[in-house]
C-alpha cells in the first residue's frame, strides 16, 4: 500500500523528467448491476498534458473521474497516482491524496449556504491552518481573479450563472494548488462565448501551472482546444486514444460519426 | 371458502392452481424482501455508526461546525421546546389535579406533577419535539446537499463527511437534548404550578418543598440523562437517512419524512428499554 512517503519520491521524480504518467488507470472495470460501464480500461496522463475523454452520454466519462478520486470504487482494476495504487484505501488515506487533486463537478457542486469567496476558502480553512484570516482572504481573492470572478466575492451560487458557478467551481478546485486537475463537463450547458471563455481559462491555467489534467467532455471542439490526447469512449471501452489528428486519420466507423456529427 | 366450491372451479379453468402458487410465491418473496430490506437498512446503519464514530474520535476535530450545530439544534429549538414544556405541565396539573381530587389525595398534586413531569413526559416529550424540528432540518439538508453533489464535493476537498457533516450533528444532539430536557422540566413544573395556583392557590416554596420531598439525584439524573441516547438516535438516524439519498427533490422530501418517523419511532422504543434499564439499574 502506498504511504504518503512512497507518493511523495515518486512526484519529485515525476517533477524532475515529466515521463512518468503522474495519473494512470489500468484495466478498469466498473458495472452497476447488469450494465458495464466500464469495461477493462487503461488510460495515463503526464505532467503537464491534458487528456479529454470524450463519448456519448452514459459511455461512463463521468463514472471514470469519479473512480479517479475514489468517490466510486471499481470492481476491478487499478487507479495510480505517481504509481502508486489508491483503489481500496480508507477515507482519511484517500483524503491525503486528494489534496494533490483538484476536481471540478459537472453542475459546479457550489456549497449553496455559502457565498462566492466562502465556497473557495472552504479547503483552505479545512487544510491550511496556518494560513490566517487575512492571508486567506488574499488568497481567495488571487482565485477569484485568475478566474474572473472577483466582482463576486459576497453574491450566493443561487445568484450567479451557470458558467460563473463553473469558475467559481475551478477556482475551488484550484485553492490547494492540485498537481492533478479533474474537469467534469466544464463547458456543458454553456453558450458558445462562455464555453471559449472557460477553454481559455483552462488553457491559461495549464500553462501557468502544469497538471496533470483529465477532462471529460462530449464537447469535441472544447476538447480539441484544451488537450494534448483524446480518447475516445463506446460502451465502456476506449474505441481509439491519440492527437486529434489521430482521430481524424481513423477509419473506425465509430470515430468516423463522431467527428462528423460532433 | 369450502373446497366444494373451489373444487369444481379449479376442475372448469386449470390456469387457476397456477395463479393461486404464483401470488403465494409473490407474497412469499414479498415478504422475504420486507425482512432483507429490515436487516439491510440495519447493517448498512451498523457501518454507518462505525463510520462516523471512527471519524469523530481521530483528529483533525470540528469545532468550528460542532458549535454550529450545538446551536442549530440547541438554541434554536429553545423556544418549541419551553411551549411544549408549557403544554405538558398544564396538561399533567389539570389531570392530575381532578384525579386526584377523586381519590382524596390532593396533597399529593405536586409530587405527582414533579414526577410526572421529570420522570416521564419531559425527557419523551422533549425527545419527540427535538427529532421533529432537527430529524426533519438535518434529513433534509443533509438529503439536499447529497442530491446536488455538495457531499461528494468535499469529500473530494480532501475532507471527511462524516467528521464534518455526521459527527458534529449527531454529537450536537447527544450534548443538547438533556440540556433541552431540563428546559422543558423547568418549564413543565413552572407552568403546571401556575394553572394549579390559578384554581387553587399554592406558594412556589410550598411546592417546591412538598414536590422534591425525599428526592433523590438517583431518582431525576438518569432521566434526564437517558435523552443523550435520543438524541443519538435522532442524530444517527437523520444522518444516515441524508446521507444515503438519492432521487432529487422526491429523495429529498422522503429522507425529511423518513427521518422524522424512524427517529420517534426508535426513540419511543428506546424509552421502553431505558425505563425498564434504569428501574433494574437504580432502584
Amino acid at each position: 500500500m502506498a504511504t504518503a512517503y512512497d507518493i511523495a519520491m515518486t512526484q519529485e521524480q515525476s517533477k524532475e523528467d515529466g515521463s512518468a504518467p503522474v495519473v494512470a488507470v489500468n484495466n478498469l472495470h466498473k458495472a452497476f448491476g447488469s450494465h458495464i460501464v466500464l469495461n477493462e480500461i487503461s488510460l495515463s496522463v503526464n505532467r503537464g498534458k491534458t487528456l479529454a475523454v470524450l463519448g456519448r452520454s452514459g459511455t461512463g466519462k463521468s463514472v471514470l473521474l469519479r473512480i479517479i478520486i475514489g468517490l466510486e470504487t471499481p470492481d476491478s482494476g487499478s487507479v495510480c497516482i505517481y504509481g502508486h495504487n489508491i483503489v481500496g484505501l480508507a477515507l482519511d488515506r484517500m483524503s491525503e491524496i486528494r489534496m494533490k487533486m483538484g476536481f471540478l463537478f459537472q453542475h459546479a457542486a457550489l456549497y449553496d449556504s455559502l457565498t462566492v469567496a466562502e465556497n473557495v476558502a472552504f479547503p483552505l480553512v479545512h487544510h491550511r491552518k496556518d494560513m490566517s484570516r487575512s492571508e486567506r482572504n488574499e488568497r481567495v481573492r488571487q482565485l477569484l481573479v485568475e478566474v474572473g470572478m472577483e466582482g463576486n466575492l459576497e453574491k450566493m451560487p443561487s445568484d450567479i450563472s451557470g458558467g460563473m458557478q463553473k469558475r467559481v467551481g475551478l477556482a475551488r478546485a484550484l485553492a490547494l494548488d492540485p498537481e492533478i486537475l479533474l474537469l467534469d463537463e466544464p463547458t456543458a450547458g454553456l453558450d458558445p462565448i462562455s464555453s471559449g471563455e472557460i477553454d481559455d481559462l483552462i488553457l491559461k491555467l495549464q500553462r501557468e501551472r502544469r497538471m496533470a489534467s483529465i477532462v471529460v467532455t462530449h464537447d469535441l471542439h472544447s476538447a480539441r482546444t484544451i488537450a494534448n490526447r483524446l480518447a475516445l469512449l463506446d460502451q465502456g471501452n476506449v474505441v481509439i486514444e491519440g492527437t486529434f489528428e489521430d482521430l481524424q486519420q481513423s477509419e473506425i466507423g465509430f470515430v468516423e460519426d463522431f467527428l462528423k456529427l460532433s | 371458502m369450502s373446497n366444494s366450491v373451489l373444487t369444481p372451479i379449479a376442475s372448469i379453468n386449470p390456469v387457476l392452481p397456477g395463479r393461486r402458487t404464483l401470488l403465494i410465491d409473490a407474497a412469499v418473496n414479498s415478504t422475504l424482501g420486507l425482512i432483507g430490506g429490515f436487516f439491510e437498512w440495519f447493517g448498512n446503519l451498523g457501518i454507518f455508526f462505525w463510520q462516523v464514530l471512527r471519524a469523530a474520535v481521530t483528529p483533525p476535530y470540528e469545532w468550528r461546525e460542532l458549535i454550529r450545530q450545538l446551536d442549530e439544534v440547541g438554541s434554536k429549538s429553545f423556544p418549541v421546546v419551553v411551549m411544549a414544556g408549557s403544554a405538558i405541565g398544564v396538561i399533567i396539573s389539570l389531570e392530575a389535579r381532578y384525579s386526584l381530587s377523586r381519590f382524596g389525595a390532593k396533597s399529593m398534586f405536586p409530587a405527582t406533577l414533579v414526577y410526572s413531569v421529570i420522570q416521564v413526559m419531559g425527557p419523551i416529550i422533549t425527545g419527540l419535539v427535538v427529532s421533529g424540528r432537527v430529524g426533519a432540518g438535518i434529513g433534509a439538508e443533509l438529503a439536499s446537499m447529497k442530491v446536488t453533489e455538495q457531499i461528494d464535493a468535499i469529500e473530494a476537498s480532501a475532507i471527511n463527511p462524516y467528521r464534518l457533516l455526521a459527527a458534529t450533528r449527531i454529537l450536537a444532539c447527544i450534548l443538547m437534548l438533556p440540556l433541552l430536557t431540563l428546559v422543558s422540566d423547568a418549564c413543565g413544573l413552572l407552568m403546571g404550578w401556575f394553572a394549579q395556583t390559578l384554581v387553587e392557590p399554592l406558594s412556589f416554596h410550598q411546592f417546591v418543598q412538598d414536590g422534591f420531598k425525599g428526592a433523590t439525584f438517583s431518582a431525576f439524573l438518569p432521566q434526564t440523562f437517558k435523552t443523550c441516547v435520543y438524541g443519538l438516535i435522532i442524530g444517527l438516524i437523520a444522518c444516515f437517512q441524508g446521507m444515503r439519498t438519492r432521487g432529487g427533490a422526491e429523495g429529498v422530501g422522503r429522507a425529511a419524512t423518513n427521518s422524522v418517523v424512524l427517529a420517534s419511532l426508535f426513540v419511543i422504543l428506546a424509552d421502553v428499554v431505558l425505563v425498564k434499564f434504569i428501574l433494574v439499574v437504580f432502584p
